[in-house]
């Protein structure tokens, strides 16, 4: 990364507040050891290390953040956050990063990895369950990416693992209002 | 013994060998799986990954039907459904006002007595052990194994209340039990990368590359897993890996309980090797066991 020079009014004193109160984690212990990011898988694929990022949230830097690709590609994994020896809950600052850039209209890379999240949900919010064709199908119509993995798409469904009917559950309406409430 | 069964999705759909198999193991040592009645989508990956409150409802709907219907223990195959419903659980303890929030959300309420166990877990407690000790008809011997637990089944350990968090040693207590030549391996742990696959499978190809790569440095012939997810990573981009040089060989990736099920002489578990893309039969039958 390049460094850059930041002026005092590109800072943004409410996202560490914001975050810490999202996550109650507490974001401003975090003493830069590294240790998150030397065992993070996907370092080699973000713009910003994880303690690159816990950095610039306690800076106030929430357009960098916010747009990141480091946000989008973090798989979740929870490594940063079982070795942080500050217990700063990283996977889940991570998460509120996702969700407050999806709100605030600022997420910007890794279209494709929104794509896949709306699509799963979408099929969540129908069924009450997860139906596999319904999800790949809306994701492919918003990604355009017809051919990709079709291969093991074939395979799969040859071994039945990808059913044409969805599986549903009674409290489908219960789970349609979790979302409504949520949205 | 008698515990309530979260499948989740997967189960029912892409990797409905772990449900199949799981049952079988169950009945075969007398443990009375009740499939939790009405149960619904965990949230899974896309929930706590974009919507935080949705995230903590999805999963606690599913911990306040365990209560509704008395259970006590509710069993999860899938280490991603475990680790959403931990998460929803350890949440609401940690924090009484998300507590009310979620209990409105989903119309429920939740007093928070529900235990969560991998059905590894479960399987690996040591009267469970003996047990399947005894059941063996079929020995997996010269079956040159790796367990692979992923993340979820042990991360984070506040969530997970996993101990051996770096070094679970479930599965491979399992394999030994059985008789396997279960082999030790430092990627036990590490990332396949989850819920990235379908749309970046460029990451999945690379990491789970590096995880066959290493399985086979180990000299194993197969991976076990616990986690549909893993299963899925590992399974099926073995022929694209190949062709273009990323790994040595292709090899099989079994479930636990596919190959308690065989060693225990259930027959049943026959109809289920065509399920995967990689075909575990020649490795099995040139071990006798096929
Ligand atoms: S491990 Fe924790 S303290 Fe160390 S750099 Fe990462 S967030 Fe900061
Ligand atoms: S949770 Fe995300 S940021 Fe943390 S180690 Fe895993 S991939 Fe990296």
């Amino acid at each position: 990364m390049q460094a850059k020079e930041i002026a005092q009014s590109q800072l943004d004193s409410k996202l560490l507040e914001e975050i810490e109160n999202k996550t109650h984690t507490k974001v401003s212990a975090c003493f830069q050891c590294l240790k998150c990011s030397s065992g993070c898988p996907l370092a080699y694929e973000m713009d910003y290390l994880p303690a690159q990022i816990i950095r610039m949230v306690n800076m106030g830097l929430r357009d960098e953040v916010l747009r990141s690709r480091t946000i989008w590609v973090c798989a979740s994994c929870e490594t940063c956050t079982t070795r942080c020896p500050n217990d700063i809950d990283i996977a889940h600052v991570m998460d509120a990063l996702r969700e407050t850039a999806l709100r605030s209209g600022k997420a910007e890379t890794e279209e494709n990895l929104r794509h896949f999240h709306e699509a799963f949900l979408s099929a969540i919010k129908t069924w009450g369950r997860v139906h596999e064709l319904q999800m790949i199908g809306m994701y492919k119509l918003k990604t355009g990416r017809f051919m990709e993995d079709a291969d093991i798409g074939k395979e799969m469904f040859k071994r039945g693992k990808i059913k044409l009917l969805p599986e549903t559950t009674r409290g489908r309406r219960a789970v349609k209002r979790i979302f409504k409430k949520t949205s | 013994m008698k515990v309530a069964y979260y499948p989740g999705c997967s189960l029912h759909g892409t990797a409905e060998e772990y449900d199949e198999s799981t049952q079988m193991v169950c009945e075969a040592l007398g443990i009375e799986l009740k499939e939790l009645d009405d149960w619904s989508c965990c949230g899974a990956t896309s929930a706590h990954c974009t919507n935080d409150k949705l995230s903590v409802a999805l999963a606690a709907r599913n911990l306040a039907l365990a209560e509704k219907g008395q259970h006590k223990t509710l069993t999860v195959p899938c280490s991603a459904c475990f680790q959403r419903l931990k998460a929803a659980d350890y949440r609401m303890r940690e924090d009484k006002q998300l507590a009310g929030e979620i209990v409105s959300l989903i119309e429920m309420p939740y007093a928070g007595n529900i235990e969560v166990l991998q059905i590894i877990q479960i399987l690996a407690q040591p009267e469970i052990v003996e047990k399947i000790r005894v059941s063996v008809k079929k020995p997996l011997k010269d079956l040159k194994s790796v367990c692979y637990y992923g993340c979820l089944t042990v991360r984070p350990p506040k969530v997970t209340k996993v101990g051996d968090y770096e070094d679970p040693m479930y599965m491979d207590v399992l394999m030994e039990t059985v008789g396997a030549d279960n082999r030790f391996w430092s990627y036990k742990t590490e990332c396949c990368s989850g819920g990235l696959a379908m749309a970046r499978s460029d990451i999945t190809k690379r990491l789970s590359g590096v995880l066959l790569t290493m399985a086979d440095e180990a000299d194993a012939e197969c991976v076990v897993v616990s986690c549909p997810m893993c299963h899925a990573n590992l399974d099926t981009r073995q022929n694209a890996l190949l062709a273009e040089g990323k790994i040595p060989r292709k090899m099989p990736i079994l479930y636990v309980t596919e190959l308690l099920a065989l060693a225990m002489g259930i027959k049943e578990v026959g109809a289920l090797w065509s399920k995967h893309l990689v075909d575990p039969r020649p490795l099995l039958s040139s071990k006798g066991l096929a």
